[in-house]
């Protein structure tokens, strides 16, 4: 008969919270990193410069067909290869932002695919300078509108972030498989886990929320549900 | 350390490509038919069957498909049930497809416009009917791209059958890697081939995203 034992694994709650943390940490450094990496890229794939539009694509169409675990691989690898020895954490983040910064790519292009040329022409209009329009009427506007599908982009990023555990960074899914080798209770460990990132979902959901409410007041004034 | 890259190197690479389809397979189609059932039960008339699906749908969407993965392989055993790497990578993809393909395609059918709704029930057709040859035809054109979308996030997920040791494609090249130790360039190869399959499935996707001439609903994708 078997019997099933929660309370083991409940009992090491510290090692789960650091993971919890850990997966937390590298889930905000990615997202900030990899929306700068990914504002970038979509300014560089309107820039009608052909060589930055080019390199964009090409950055955008690589990371978006291949799978996150084989991009984790070439990086760890590849930065060893160049002689570089660098934390597990640290190659994970890297890698991380790489691959969210070419979805962003998409999402934010998106949105600036979605100002209208009468809203720039406006601006000339109203004789704002070109880095005036650029920030007032396209970025900002851009950026409320793709506003959702921006964040739940960067809440399935930190569930992607799991993988890392495959370079041993020492995330909450890492912290789960040592603690499932230590007590022999895969099935509660999993569980716990499993449950545990689905509450790290609904803060990060709930955070996006409010932080909507602070960057785009707007918004909020026009009625629009976010 | 254990000689250079070879043909036999990539016949092996090929044949983890080969079981990389497989398996994408093998989730499209259990993702798909569970997925068809979630879609109709988030839509359903019993508020249990909504709020049950709709559960679902959030527990799955909120945990990472490497985390099933190892619930089914390690978890299972665990309590007694055994499993075979492929069953278990089977389990999980199809479970975890099925959250969002059954997302998508609650989204499509209820984008079938509501007179088209209103005046089969003026027709005195039955749910069922009303469904079958009214909403579904429909809505099978509205869900063709996204779902021909997410086929890609389906094969760059079953890289992660990889962790339960099943040989696909990301595992053959980390078995390779163990007797070469050429990690970046084995890598890259895998890369490569990996891009080779989902390449094609993504300009298809945005091919009938533009013949459909509406903005994509659902571009989001995990890993």
């Amino acid at each position: 008969m078997i019997t099933l034992d929660f309370p083991a694994i409940w009992e090491r709650w510290p090692s789960l919270l650091d993971g919890a943390v850990l997966t937390l940490q590298l889930a905000a450094v990615a997202t900030v990193c990899g929306g700068i990496v990914g504002i970038l890229g979509a300014v560089a794939r309107r820039s009608g410069n052909p060589v930055a539009t080019r390199i964009a694509g090409v950055y955008v169409e690589a990371i978006r067909n291949t799978p996150l675990l084989v991009q984790i691989f070439l990086v760890y690898f590849g930065l060893a290869t160049l002689g570089l020895k660098l934390s597990a954490v640290f190659v994970a983040g890297l890698a991380l932002t790489i691959n969210v910064g070419a979805y962003t790519t998409e999402i934010v292009r998106a949105g600036f695919e979605s100002i209208h040329r009468s809203q720039i022409e406006a601006g000339e209009g109203l004789a704002l300078s070109k880095a005036q329009i650029y920030r007032h009427v396209i970025l900002l506007p851009a950026l409320e509108r793709v506003y959702p599908a921006l964040t739940s982009q960067f809440v399935l990023l930190m569930l992607a972030s799991s993988v890392t555990s495959q370079i041993s960074a020492e995330e909450l899914t890492a912290v789960a498989n040592y603690i499932q080798s230590d007590t022999y209770r895969a099935f509660e460990t999993y569980i716990t886990v499993a449950v545990l990132y689905v509450l790290l979902s609904l803060v990060m959901r709930a955070g996006f929320f409010g932080l909507g409410f602070l960057l785009f007041p707007r918004r909020r004034r026009l009625g629009t549900p976010l | 350390m254990g000689g250079s890259l070879n043909a036999n190197h990539l016949v092996f690479l090929l044949q983890g490509a080969l079981w990389t389809i497989v398996l994408s397979v093998i989730a499209l189609v259990g993702g798909g038919i569970v997925g068809f059932v979630v879609a109709l039960a988030r839509i359903a008339p019993s508020r249990v069957v909504r709020i049950a699906a709709a559960g679902y749908v959030g527990l799955i969407q909120g945990t990472p498909l490497l985390v099933i993965m190892f619930l089914t392989f390690f978890g299972l055993p665990a309590i007694g049930i055994r499993i075979t790497p492929l069953a278990a990578a089977s389990v999980s993809l199809t479970i975890y497809v099925a959250a969002y393909l059954g997302e998508i395609w609650r989204g499509s059918i209820l984008s079938v416009p509501t007179p088209q709704w209103e005046a089969a029930e003026g027709l005195a057709l039955s749910r069922g009917q009303r469904m079958l040859r009214v909403v579904l035809p429909q809505a099978i054109r509205i869900a063709t791209p996204p779902t021909v979308g997410f086929v890609v996030q389906i094969i760059k997920n079953t890289s992660l059958a990889s962790v339960v040791g099943f040989v696909e494609l990301a595992r053959s090249g980390q078995i390779i890697n163990n007797s070469l130790f050429e990690p970046f360039l084995i890598y890259a190869i895998v890369a490569v081939l990996y891009f080779a399959l989902c390449y094609p499935v993504s300009r298809l996707s945005r091919r009938l995203e533009r013949r459909a001439g509406q903005p994509r609903g659902q571009t989001l994708a995990p890993a």
